[in-house]
């Protein structure tokens, strides 16, 4: 790939982002954050090329590692968001008027 | 199979960057968030498929321990300590960025300046976002412990000049790994070091109350992480996740920034938060204690009241009990609201979760600049271990160093009640004026204690 393609990607991913986030309710900031973070995981697919490489050796090591720490992330940040949304509710409050 | 993965990476594009969107809404988030998790999913699992891979058995260890590691940790978390678990996951994404950066550098040998470059950068970012995460994750978890050492400003004279350095030679080292064309392993090792030493040394001096702050900007370096490894790795997912979670961490800081009034420049490298003394803002006047029984009749003769809850709630965990009083004021025909600080808490967003944990609705959570017009007709604001954002230096007191940093306005109801401990200072390490107002009772006490009083007077009411 050339690095041109590359950095378009990179420029309209970026403006992307920028656009999706900034007109969030703060009431949401720590899900969507770690909601953000789970998907910063993504890394997690390099891990695995790189763990499931025929280069033998500190590569495949360092690989494995990678995806250890990724899966952390991505499992541990998905369902910890989850678990967050699941306790927002939109109700009315019984007792008032 | 190759054209098949690049076009399941497409689709969790598509999913990632509609996940997002749909996280922007309370009654969207948790179908954003699956959403999500399937392209993340997808993603994985078609790589499996690519024809580089020929041993899945590290791959399935690997995964299966972080899986059971992460999802554990995931459920088990108290709500309470959601930004340390937060700062730690993104800690994780950071090494495991590095590590892959790491192991392409290994096998690199045909090389382009680029890619080259982008391995440098993975590392580096990668690094100091794992160390800086770490650092973090302690300063946080120990002001929940109450020993507050690690969660105070950490510096040395000189600590900017020699972070100053450290980056000048971090620039140096990548420059002597891009032109040098021998053996160069050991100036790698060199660069993952100063990596980390870089993240240690640049969250140790950064005070618990710009930790918000922090976070947001941690999560923001593990995306820009993955973004650069992936262009290490020349993969479009990696490039597009990597650098929609760089930029929404970015727009997040900036928002926690302007929350508190301060550049991300100040906040990187003022120190505050640490032994800044009160010497200027005005504290005449006399405290007011008030007991249990005379909040009661205070709040008893309320119509309206809203909830100021700040970190001592959360460390308390006294959510449920607030939301127990709450119910009791509703029964009483008083219309209850929570407004909450945007740095309310450790993380952006924290207070929130917490009391939606309680069970409080969504729709009684008030932001800041709507609550703020509407407090001059409100009977009672109970402050519930907010003390920063409450205080009226930052709006009127100019040598404060908290001047500027837009807060709610609990002055202006007809009562302030204050649930605190002791009067001893908040992170920011100020003197609060709002104690010593006339129409400010301070209810001593642990928050929780102090609640479960309240409730029980109104129980034997």
């Amino acid at each position: 790939m050339e690095s041109v393609y590359l950095a378009l990607i990179l420029m309209l991913s970026a403006f992307l982002g920028f656009e999706l986030i900034a007109k969030v309710p703060s009431t949401l900031h720590t899900p969507l954050m770690s909601g953000a973070n789970a998907i910063s995981g993504i890394t997690l697919i390099g891990a695995v090329l790189a763990a499931g490489s025929e280069h033998s050796g500190l590569g495949v090591w360092l690989g494995a590692g990678a995806v250890f720490f990724a899966t952390i992330n991505v499992v541990g940040g998905y369902v910890v968001t989850n678990r967050m949304l699941a306790m927002f509710k939109r109700k009315k409050s019984k007792d008032g008027q | 199979m190759n054209q098949a993965i690049q076009w399941s990476y497409v689709l969790a594009a598509l999913l990632f960057a509609l996940g997002i969107k749909l996280l922007g809404s309370a009654d969207t988030a948790r179908r954003g968030n699956a959403l999500s998790a399937v392209g993340m999913f997808l993603a994985v699992v078609i790589t499996l498929f690519h024809h580089s891979i020929v041993d899945f058995r590290l791959i399935m260890v690997s995964v299966a321990v972080g899986s059971l590691v992460g999802g554990l940790a995931a459920r088990r978390i108290a709500m309470t300590a959601m930004p340390e678990m937060v700062a730690l996951f993104n800690g994780f994404g950071g090494i495991a960025s590095l590590l892959v950066a790491w192991a392409e550098f290994t096998k690199h040998s045909s090389t382009s300046t680029v890619s080259t470059l982008a391995i440098l950068f993975a590392v580096l970012i990668g690094g100091l976002t794992f160390t800086g995460s770490l650092v973090a994750f302690a300063k946080l978890s120990e002001l929940k412990l109450g020993g507050i050492r690690l969660g105070k400003v950490i510096a040395f004279p000189g600590q900017k000049w020699f972070n100053a350095g450290l980056v000048l030679l971090c620039v140096g080292v990548v420059g002597m790994l891009l032109v040098s064309t021998g053996e160069v392993s050991s100036l790698f090792i060199l660069l993952v070091g100063l990596s980390f030493l870089l993240g240690c040394s640049g969250v140790f001096p950064i005070g618990g109350a710009d930790m918000p702050v922090v976070v947001a900007l941690l999560n923001s370096c593990s995306g820009v992480a993955a973004c650069a490894t992936g262009i290490a790795i020349q993969n479009n997912i990696l490039i597009v996740a990597g650098s929609l979670v760089g930029a929404s961490g970015m727009i997040l800081t900036r928002i926690m920034c302007r929350s508190m009034n301060r550049s991300l420049a100040h906040v990187l490298f003022s120190g505050f938060g640490g032994g800044l003394s009160s010497s200027s803002a005005s504290t005449d006047g006399e405290v007011n204690p008030i007991s249990a029984q005379d909040a009661y009749y205070v709040l008893e003769a309320a119509r309206s009241v809203v909830v100021v809850p700040g970190y001592g709630l959360a460390v308390a965990q006294a959510q449920h009990t607030v939301k127990e009083l709450a119910t009791q004021l509703e029964a009483l025909g008083c219309d209850v609201r929570y407004a909450i600080h945007p740095v309310a808490g450790r993380m952006p967003g924290h207070m929130n979760v917490l009391l939606a944990e309680a069970d409080v609705p969504y729709d009684a959570l008030a932001e800041m600049d709507d609550i703020n017009p509407l407090l001059g007709g409100v009977d009672v604001c109970l402050v519930i271990g907010a003390n920063d954002v409450v205080n009226p230096a930052a709006r009127e007191d100019e040598g404060s160093p908290i001047y500027g940093m837009p807060i709610i306005n609990v002055d202006n109801a007809r009562n302030v009640i204050v649930c605190k401990r002791s009067m001893s200072t908040g992170f920011a390490g100020v003197q609060n004026p709002l104690f010593f107002k006339e129409n400010t009772r301070m209810l001593f006490g642990d928050a929780k204690a102090s609640l479960q009083e309240l409730i029980s007077e109104f129980k034997h009411a």
